[in-house]
This record gives structure tokens, sequence and C-alpha cells, in this order.
């Protein structure tokens, strides 16, 4: 493509790009983001792509390899256009039958749609799909209609029409101010008015000053902005350049952590096509400003994400945070102002400038504006992406797009913020998504991680779990997160193996308030909150494994027993084989026993015990019933089948 | 230079524009107690013994005094409540990690008798990672062969083995070491 010296010629490149498409007669987004991916959709693009050509359809459908639709558990996805036929779970040998009936004849393959549970019945269209039905898909649904690694497809969609619009058209102050009045506030978590950062740091002493994307995602379970940046790299890239021109920056880096190959090779593509068309380098689109773009590659960890841990890293120091009482806005990198978004907050800047603020104020809630996007995942029915407008409850999007808990398992909780946040239960599922009741419940919006958790979810383990990661994550800087760390890991360790004492509530509570008050970074202060949480709102839980040595889910090892109900067992000898430790006793017809002191409680014969007789159980704070060897299994008596049920 | 005054537990004091609530307590004769704080090494900001509380308009905030950067018209407390529970929590943190050294006096001073972290399996390590040793090498003598290895709660100081014929035996690692961790490492080493 050659390279863009005025708005004009962008304008004319985009009636070419889209005159071209108009000669196709369909087309099919085929999903390659991550959930996706590992169901196998790069064979299925690569099977389109030569299905296509041996019918015969080159030159009238078009194959696309897109960014992620959401709908990860059903995946691969594909969804034909104009008619957005949706197809789910797609297999290679699928493939020359949609080729041949949709992309060909514009029939449907019936037996590839997505069957709604509740009705039973099959959906057409991917937009009538309960899960997508109460989204918003304000970014993510850009992704259906971009390869992202072609520029063409980007620019085709109306990108970087914003970029020409704030070049030309607007101030570097009336892009701030139109940022500000869209209220647009930090994606990455914290919930900053973003307005108000461009303009600190716009207005911060010191050249040159920097914008920068944090990509460097690493909440356990959230991949939201891995799918931005490997599906639609070219949104942020737009935001950030739409940033440095309001800003007044000539130098933008984009902090991704490495373990996002994809999504490294993506936006490494889209700066290099950026900058061949003249979108990036020097005198964009013909102007005056000029602007370019590194990538800079987190190497994995997770405190990195914090805004002046970003930025000592991206000098070529160690990642650890400064204190900040002067903000990274106004020192940062370099101690040059330094302005820090996050993915999703840099793609939504194109929307505004293009929409408006006023449009961009009519979604979310008066605080929160705008759409979020969540990585739902956890222990519900549908899995995925999913993004909604501000203002949406909870339990929506857990029951309504997530379709509930999997397994007929009852809701127990869910968290949000990732090892930030907080847990919530299901008496406060009717709170909005918002920043500010997010908080007050004692969780935080956080990135968008979503984990949803049942009935046999240990809530003193999940405390446990992310107080672990965090020892492993922390800097190790600051007394407080280091050493709170390390002893809240002890305390609940402890809890968990029944060696709880009593006061070991009261002391974790009084160390989560001392971490929140003292420690150095966003990181320590937040970092007890998945425990204050959980005793907030799960206390039983924690006292019963202090005070009756019961893990009331049956979870934590050292306070369960498995045993086997001489009533259910039919002696099939499965949990016999299993055991790795030669624990169960009991031979033909006779009733299996495990011996608890051998028993290393791993849960084998837990999983083997078939369905239909569920013999295996789990025992917590009871003692295990002595059943004598030798005992004979039950026979079915005569009628049992019918009472039993 | 301009200057800034503030106000430390009543007392009025002027500084320097970019000197820091710790430097004016100094000049103030108000004592704030340190534990990674050394005259001649920039702030680190880490062990947070030296937290103060801060009074804006209506608003408290705990900062840390070494770093926070002395504002006009602010005021300061070294010694309330939450402040004295927050210096008792690092001590106790800290207690079982370095028995020895300056923790054991701070502990006298500040009504600890014990550390409820105390216990068998926490072998004293003798180091609180006040980062003196590492921050002296690299700041003052300008060589890195004493670093930080690990994270988390793995952090640790260690000889920088690569840089050890960087070393101008200066000592000074040994001697700036309070908790007493210097001279075992300088031992398992055979320094």
């Amino acid at each position: 493509m050659r390279r863009l010296a005025s708005r004009e010629e962008l304008e004319k490149l985009r009636e070419e790009l889209r005159g071209k498409m108009e000669k196709i007669e369909r087309w099919v987004a085929v999903c390659s983001g991550p959930g996706c991916h590992v169901h196998g959709s790069g064979e299925v693009a690569q099977a389109f792509l030569k299905e296509v050509e041996a019918q015969g359809l080159g030159d009238k459908v078009k194959v696309r390899a897109t960014g992620c639709h959401g709908f990860c558990e059903v995946g691969p996805v594909a969804v034909i256009f104009p008619e957005r036929y949706c197809y789910t779970r797609i297999r290679v040998e699928d493939v020359p039958r949609i080729v041949s009936t949709t992309l060909k004849e514009g029939e449907v393959v019936e037996d590839l749609l997505y069957v709604d549970e509740t009705t039973g019945k099959k959906v057409l269209r991917d937009e009538d799909i309960p899960y997508y039905k109460f989204q918003h898909r304000l970014l993510l649904g850009q992704h259906l209609e971009i390869d992202p690694e072609d520029i063409g497809d980007y620019i085709a969609a109306g990108g970087y029409s914003a970029l020409a619009k704030a070049l030309f058209d607007m101030k570097p102050e009336e892009i701030i101010e139109e940022v500000k009045a869209a209220r647009l506030r930090g994606r990455g978590g914290g919930g900053f008015p973003a307005g108000i950062k461009w303009e600190t740091t716009r207005n911060a002493p010191g050249d040159p000053k920097y914008v920068i994307v944090n990509a460097d995602e690493g909440d356990p379970g959230a991949y939201m902005d891995r799918g931005i940046l490997e599906g639609n790299p070219h949104s942020v890239l737009e935001g950030l350049i739409i940033g440095a021109i309001a800003i007044g920056s000539p130098q933008g880096f984009v902090y991704v952590r490495q373990e996002y190959p994809i999504a490294v090779k993506n936006m490494q593509r889209a700066i290099d096509q950026a900058r061949e068309i003249g979108l990036l380098g020097e005198n964009i689109l013909g102007s005056d400003f000029s602007f370019d773009v590194k990538i800079h590659m987190g190497a994995g960890a997770f405190v990195s994400g914090e805004s002046s841990a970003l930025m000592t890293a991206i000098e070529g120091k160690v990642g650890e945070p400064r204190p900040k009482y002067i903000r990274t806005a106004v020192k940062g990198v370099w101690d040059k102002p330094s302005n820090l978004n996050n993915v999703e907050t840099w793609a939504n800047v194109p929307l505004i400038i293009n929409n408006g603020a006023k449009w961009y104020t009519t979604i979310g809630t008066d605080n929160s504006k705008g759409t979020k996007i969540f990585s739902l995942v956890g222990k519900v029915k549908n899995t995925g992406l999913v993004e909604v407008p501000m203002g949406v409850t909870l339990r929506k999007i857990i029951f309504d797009i997530g379709g509930g808990i999997r397994g007929n398992k009852k809701f127990k909780a869910v968290q949000t913020g990732g090892p930030s946040g907080g847990v919530i239960p299901e008496s406060l599922l009717g709170i909005a998504v918002d920043y500010d009741e997010l908080d007050q419940v004692g969780s935080m919006m956080g990135s968008g991680g979503m984990i949803v958790m049942d009935e046999d979810t240990c809530m003193v383990d999940v405390a446990r779990y992310y107080v672990n990661f965090l020892s492993d994550e922390s800097c190790g800087k600051c007394v407080p997160c280091r050493e709170g760390l390390r002893q809240a890991s002890r305390i609940l360790e402890r809890i968990c193996a029944g060696k709880g004492k009593e006061g070991d509530i009261e002391l974790l509570e009084e160390l989560g308030s001392f971490m929140r008050d003292a420690s150095l970074c966003a990181l320590g202060r937040t970092a007890a909150n998945p425990v204050l949480s959980t005793i907030k709102y799960f206390r039983g839980e924690y006292e019963a494994h202090i005070l009756e040595g019961k893990c009331p889910a049956k979870v934590c090892k050292e306070l369960i027993s498995y045993f086997i109900d001489p009533a259910r067992c039919k002696a099939c000898g499965q949990c016999v084989r299993v055991c790795p430790v030669d624990a169960i006793s009991g031979g033909k017809g006779l009733v299996h026993i495990i011996d608890q002191d051998k028993c290393v409680r791993c849960g084998s014969c837990f999983a083997v015990c078939p369905d239909k007789f569920r013999a295996v159980v789990k025992l917590s704070g009871e003692p295990v019933p002595e059943v004598a060897p030798g005992t004979k299994i039950r026979k079915k008596a005569k009628g049992e089948k019918k009472c039993r049920k | 230079m301009q200057k800034v005054t503030l106000e430390i537990d009543g007392l009025k004091v002027s500084v320097e524009e970019g000197k820091s609530v710790l430097d004016a307590a100094k000049k103030a004769g108000v004592p704030i107690p340190t534990l990674c704080y050394h005259d001649e090494l920039e702030p680190f900001g880490a062990c947070r013994f030296c937290m103060v509380e801060i009074i804006r308009g209506n608003r408290k905030r705990l900062v840390a005094s070494c770093v926070y950067p002395a504002e006009d018209g602010l005021v300061v407390r070294t010694n309330t409540d939450r402040v004295k529970e927050i210096r008792r929590m690092i001590i106790e943190l800290l207690l079982p990690l370095a028995p020895a050294g300056p923790l054991r006096e701070l502990a006298r001073r500040y009504g600890v008798k014990r550390s409820r972290f105390e216990s068998e399996d926490m072998q004293p390590t003798h180091c609180t990672l006040c980062g003196m040793c590492v921050r002296y090498c690299s700041e003052v003598v300008k060589y890195d062969a004493v670093s930080f290895v690990g994270r988390g709660v793995s952090k640790a100081v260690a000889l920088t083995p690569e840089a050890q014929d960087q070393c101008v035996f200066c000592r000074k690692c040994y001697t700036i070491c309070e908790a007493g961790r210097f001279p075992m490492l300088a031992e398992e080493y055979s320094v």
C-alpha cells in the first residue's frame, strides 16, 4: 500500500477498499481468538481457505480469521455474513458442507447451529443467541469484520477516521475535553478518569512526554486485553495516536507481556503496517504531527502491570514500583511525564472521537460510562469474553449471559478484580457493574476477570490461592506487602490444614488493614482484598475450619475423608484399581473399604466411582463410620428402583 | 530555592522545596524512626517504619515520610495511634526474621513483648531487606557487587558472582548492615 500524504488520500483508500469488498457476495468470520484457537480454529480457518478455492468461490467469498467473538465455550465459532448465520463447535470435516451449503447457496447447515438450552430451539443468527443478546459489543463486535493482520480491513471498516478527525478538525485541548466529557474511566481497574490523566500529562513540565499502552494483563483467568490486542490491534494503536496528539507526545510504548506471542506479533504487524502507509512516523497523514511506537515485552512479572513498576521496566531496570507520591503522569519514564492507559481504555478512544462524548455517555451508569469487557470463567455454563454496558447486574451476566452454574450446582460467589479484587456472594448479585458499586462491596472492577464459583469451592482455599499467587508475584520490596503476605499465607495454610487457632481470623483482618494502609504500591494495598472479602462474606467457613475441623465445601485435603457408602457400593472394583497407595480393600461381592490410615486423599476413587453408584463420598468434620471387612454388598430389593426415585 | 513551610507535631518548620517530610522533621528536631533510611543513600521507601499521618484540609492520609515531599501548609502527625499500630506490626513481622539488631530496641520502645508471628519453623535470616548493602554498593561505591535476587517472599540479598572482581573491599556492606546478615553472607560465599 502507498504512503498516505493527506486525509483525502486516506478516504480515497477507504473507498477503494470498500469497492473491493462490495464484489464479495459472502464472507465468513472464523473466530481465532484465544478460546477458539485451543479448540482448533487454526485448522478450521485453513480448511475454509482451501475449500473455498476448491469449490471455485475464490472471487465471491472471503475467509477471515478474526479476533475473538466472545463465545469461547462453543468454539470454534464462525459467523457467515451478510446473513450472520452462526455455527458453533465446527470441526474441519464440517467445512466442505458449510462452503457448499451456506457460502455458495445461502442455505443453513442446521446441525451446526447453536441450540438454546432453555427453549430447545436452534438459533440462526449470532446476535439472537442469548449469550450475545444481552451484550453490547462496541469493541468485540468490531472483531467480526476485521482480519487483524490486515490494516485494509480496519480502514474499510472505518478505521483511522477518528485519527484524521483528531488531527485535522480538533485542537489537542478539544480532544482532551471530549474524552473528559465522555467520562471514560481507566479500564485497567483503577477507574481513574482518562481525560484528567491526559490533561495532567499534557500540562506537566518536561519533554518529551510519553504515552503507553498497559498490556501486562496477568490476573488469573483474565484475557480481555489479549482478545483485543490479538483481534483488533489497530483500534488500540489508533487510540494511542489520538492520545499522543492530545498530550503532545512523540513516542509511545506498548508494554505487553511476552507470554502473549500472538498479541505481540499482531501488534507489531499493526505498527509496521501503520508506519508503512504514513499513519505512524514523520508527518502523519501529511500533518506536522510525528509520532512513533515501540513494543516493550514484559519478562513475566505480574507486578510490572503497576504503573510505576511498568515504567521502571521500560527504562530497562527491574520492574519494581516506585513510591508514587509524584504521579507517573508528571514523572514517569525517565522522569518525564508519561500517560499510561490500559488496552481497553485506548480502544474506546476512537469510538468517542468518532461518535462524540454525548453518544458515549448514553451508555452506562452515572459514574461509569461505556461498556466493559469481562472474561467470564469458572463454574459457569457459558464461558468467554462478555462485553456489557456498565450498570448491568452481576446476576444478568452470570445467569442470563453465562447461563448459570454448570452441572446443576448452586452458585456460591463470584470473584472480580483478580488478586486485588474480592468475592461477592449471592445476596449481592443484584449490584451493577460499576466502579463505585463494586468498590463498596469490597471488590473492585479490576481489569475484568470474573471467576464464578459454585458450592464445591472452599472460600478459605480461594483466599489461600490468591495470597500464595501474590506472595510469589509481589516484588518483595516493602515490608507490609512482602511480610504481610508471607504471614497471611502461613495462617491460611494452617487453617486449610486444620491447624487454625482461635484469633487467626482477627489476625488476618488486622494484617489486611495494615497492608492496605502501609504498603508501597497498589498491589500491596489491595493484596489482602481476597482475604478480607472472603472473611466478610464467608466468616462461617473460616470458623468451621478452625473450630470444628470441618471444610464445608469438602475441598481442604487435611480436613476431609473419603468413605465408601456400604449401601451404595456395587463392588465394581474400579476404585481398588486406581488407588495409588493400595488403601482400598474388598473383593467380588464385598463392600470396598478405604483404610483411612493409608489414604492420601487424592480423590481418584471419588473420580472413578460410576455416577450411577456414587458410593464414594467425601466427609468432613464427622467421624468415618466403621464398616466390618467382609460385609456383603446390598442386593437390590424388589421395587427399589421406583422408591428411590 | 523556594522554601515551603509545614507543621510537624505542632512545630512550624521551613525547608527547601524538594525535601522530604523526614528531612523537615529532622530540621524541626522531631524524631521519626527509620529502618531502611541512610543519610548517604537515596530514600528507598521500603520499610514503611517512617510512616506518618498527613492532614490536608479534612483528608487524612498515611505516607512514608522519607519519600513524601514537604509541601506548603502540610500538617504532619508523627505519633498517632494508627502510626504506632503500623510500627508495632512492622516490628512483629520483622522480629522473627531479624531478632538481633535494632529491632529488639524498637520492640522495647513500642511495647512489643513478643511477635505473634514467631514460630519454630520460621528461621531467622538476619535480614530485613532494607537494601542498605545493595544500595551503598550501587549508589556510593558505584559497583553492583551486592544485589537483590528473587522477588516476593523469596527475595534475598546476594553477592553478585560476576561482579566480584569489581569489589573494592571497602567493607561498607559489613558495617552498614544492622540486622547481622552481611557477615554471615560473606562467610557463606567465603569472601
